[in-house]
């Protein structure tokens, strides 16, 4: 199919496929032509036109700065900005470093030690991957390409998925993270490690019993495969920080604007119920899609809420939100991330609420 | 990556970043810059090199893909696509929202948060843990957080007698009256919550709210509720008060310590 296209496409073509690129089922014959040498030029193009847009959108912004200042002085405004830029401020050296662990994992380590290292009765493997991710640092958006080539790796299902969803939430880093966010509670880091580690395990079970390998496409490709390693590694390094960088820009947008708009009345109402409070985190933690290594900060700020609430923010955040069901979709397939993304919600609630009951 | 580098180690360098996060993430900030700093060039370097490899090989692997496709579509096939395209379009439209934070700090760089966020959440002062003892020099410089822990909670046992000088800004209530507030954090802006004072007796006749004032004053057992969480917030007898500019660290810390 990829024949029948010139081999001289327009950038137009390319940026089509970015268009598409997140994902959808019908791939049209354009994503495959993008793969021959003339859409590679095509593909230098767009980046031409990438930096020359962001010149421009530079240049554009220094020249209306004067009425985008009056316009942001509102006091409302002001608010906002202060804190959605604090929230990217502080998160931005824990993304950085989470971001170099994981591509110094995903380059250096070659993934057959994973295979090497589990046991290799799935039950087994399940708890022993738990814990693996427990130690092995990275941020949620890390470890979704981590787990994809753990499976392909022929590591069992489900001991990958318990990789993919301990590794984000109780990762050295993250716990760090969650120490310095609430330095007098020392108990929200052990309730933290204790229900993600619970949750875990417990999809990777579930996984093991009910789960059936045609609902998982597994990634056919490496992702870093025939490249040097320093190619891959900063390669790695760049994807990681652009991608995670512009989410959690996103997540701050809306904790900023919870935070200054929403009326506080709203939020202690919601928090004033214990149910509606565990609710109310649970959403907003799959709404906020903030990265694991930053949530302990938002949840630390969200004051009006119960100590289990919070830990529901926490172990839930890393597991699932918007960006990782998207992410998951993308690399293991619509309907894996259909069936598996509620079943982590209700678990990851369930995980957490019981912890808070017996630690908080 | 590269300007994100620079605007952290911009805010790292000056004072910039106080109005933001507590000062102890500091040197994670300039860590974080550096390698931003190093990282872009790098993997645009790489980038680079490796773009005229990878066409040929994907030249190859193209026409190997060809056989196999031309034996009719696999379930397979759909994903190598995709996983391609991740390659060759790393910054996906959502990395433009790294230009967001990027214009707020250069262009804008909001101010610390003041009495509108002040305002609208509750005092959150805590009981301390101790009295550390006060200096002996009169007025005593002393926190406004500090202060109001020995007056709610040690109900103005070391403040007795003693001229206090307090630096907060300054907050009107919706009915206008003045407090003089200081917000403290954990971490960053995001958790910060103010520490509220109310002011009573020799005050300058108009208030600006966001203005920063040194107070010097006494203490007065006198004490009103938040209206927002009902926390009881203490008065100062205010005999003397100043303008001063803001403060290098406007937020209090003491509750990092």
């Amino acid at each position: 199919m990829a024949t029948t296209r010139p081999a001289l496409t327009t950038a137009t073509d390319d940026r089509d496929a970015i268009v598409r690129a997140p994902d959808g089922p019908e791939r049209p014959a354009e994503t495959a032509g993008e793969r021959t040498g003339g859409d590679r030029m095509a593909g230098d193009g767009w980046h031409v036109n990438s930096s020359l847009a962001l010149i421009t959108v530079l240049l554009l912004v220094v020249v209306v700065q004067g009425p985008i200042r009056s316009a942001l002085a509102a006091p409302v405004m002001q608010s906002w900005m202060t804190v959605f830029v604090a929230v990217v401020l502080q998160a931005l050296p824990f993304l950085v470093l989470g971001v170099l662990l994981s591509a110094v994992l995903a380059v250096f380590v070659p993934s057959s030690f994973f295979a090497r290292a589990l046991p290799n009765r799935p039950g087994l493997a399940v708890p022993v991957a738990g814990m693996a991710g427990a130690v092995l640092p990275g941020c949620e958006c890390a470890s979704v390409p981590v787990a994809g080539a753990l499976v392909r790796r022929g590591v069992t299902p489900a001991a990958a998925l318990a990789f993919l969803l301990s590794a984000p939430a109780i990762n050295p880093v993250v716990l760090t993270a969650t120490a310095v966010a609430f330095p007098r509670r020392p108990e929200m880091v052990l309730g933290r490690f204790a229900a993600g580690l619970l949750v875990a395990c417990a999809m990777g079970w579930l996984w093991q019993r009910l789960g059936r390998t045609d609902w998982l496409r597994p990634p056919a490709h490496a992702r870093y495969d025939g490249r040097s390693k320093g190619a891959a590694f900063w390669d790695s390094v760049r994807h990681d920080v652009m991608h995670a960088g512009g989410f959690l820009v996103l997540g701050a947008m809306a904790a900023a604007t919870l935070k200054t708009v929403a009326p506080a009345d709203w939020l202690r109402t919601a928090a004033g119920n214990p149910f509606t409070a565990v609710g109310a985190l649970a959403v907003l933690a799959v709404v906020l899609s903030i990265c694991s290594e930053a949530d302990a900060f938002v949840a630390a700020s969200l004051t009006q809420f119960s100590l289990t609430a919070k830990l529901v923010f926490l172990v839930v955040g890393p597991m699932i939100d918007l960006k990782l069901f998207a992410m998951q979709a993308g690399t293991f397939g619509r309907g894996f991330a259909l069936r598996f993304a509620p079943a982590t919600f209700v678990l990851a609630i369930a995980g957490a609420v019981v912890t808070g009951a017996v630690l908080l | 990556m590269f300007l994100v580098g620079a605007v952290l180690l911009h805010a790292g360098f000056t004072d910039l970043y106080l109005r933001y996060v507590k000062a102890g993430l500091r040197p994670l900030l300039l860590a974080a810059g550096a390698v931003l700093m190093v990282g872009a060039p790098a993997a645009v370097w790489y980038e680079f090199k490796g773009r005229r490899r990878h066409a040929q090989q994907d030249r190859r692997e193209d026409a190997h893909a060809h056989r196999v496709h031309d034996d009719g579509p696999d379930p397979g096939d759909e994903h190598d696509h995709r996983v391609d395209n991740d390659h060759g379009h790393r910054e996906a439209r959502i990395s433009w929202l790294l230009l967001v934070p990027l214009f707020a700090l250069m262009l804008v760089a909001p101010p610390a948060l003041g009495s509108y966020s002040a305002m609208r959440t509750g005092t959150a002062l805590q009981q301390p843990y101790g009295y550390a003892k006060l200096p002996a020099s009169d007025p005593v410089p002393i926190s406004l957080v500090d202060y109001a822990g020995r007056a709610v909670y040690d109900h103005g046992r070391s403040l007795r007698n003693r001229k206090v000088r307090i630096t907060g800004f300054v907050a009107l209530d919706t009915k206008g009256a003045p407090y003089l507030v200081r917000m403290a954090l954990n971490c960053c802006a995001a958790d910060a919550q103010p520490v509220k004072l109310a002011l009573m007796g020799d005050i300058p006749p108009v208030l600006r709210p966001d203005a920063w004032l040194q107070v010097t004053g006494v203490y007065t057992p006198k004490q009103t509720k938040d209206p927002v969480n009902n926390r009881p917030i203490p008065y100062l007898q205010v005999t003397e008060a100043k303008p001063v500019p803001t403060p290098r660290d406007p937020y209090d810390e003491s509750w990092n310590r």
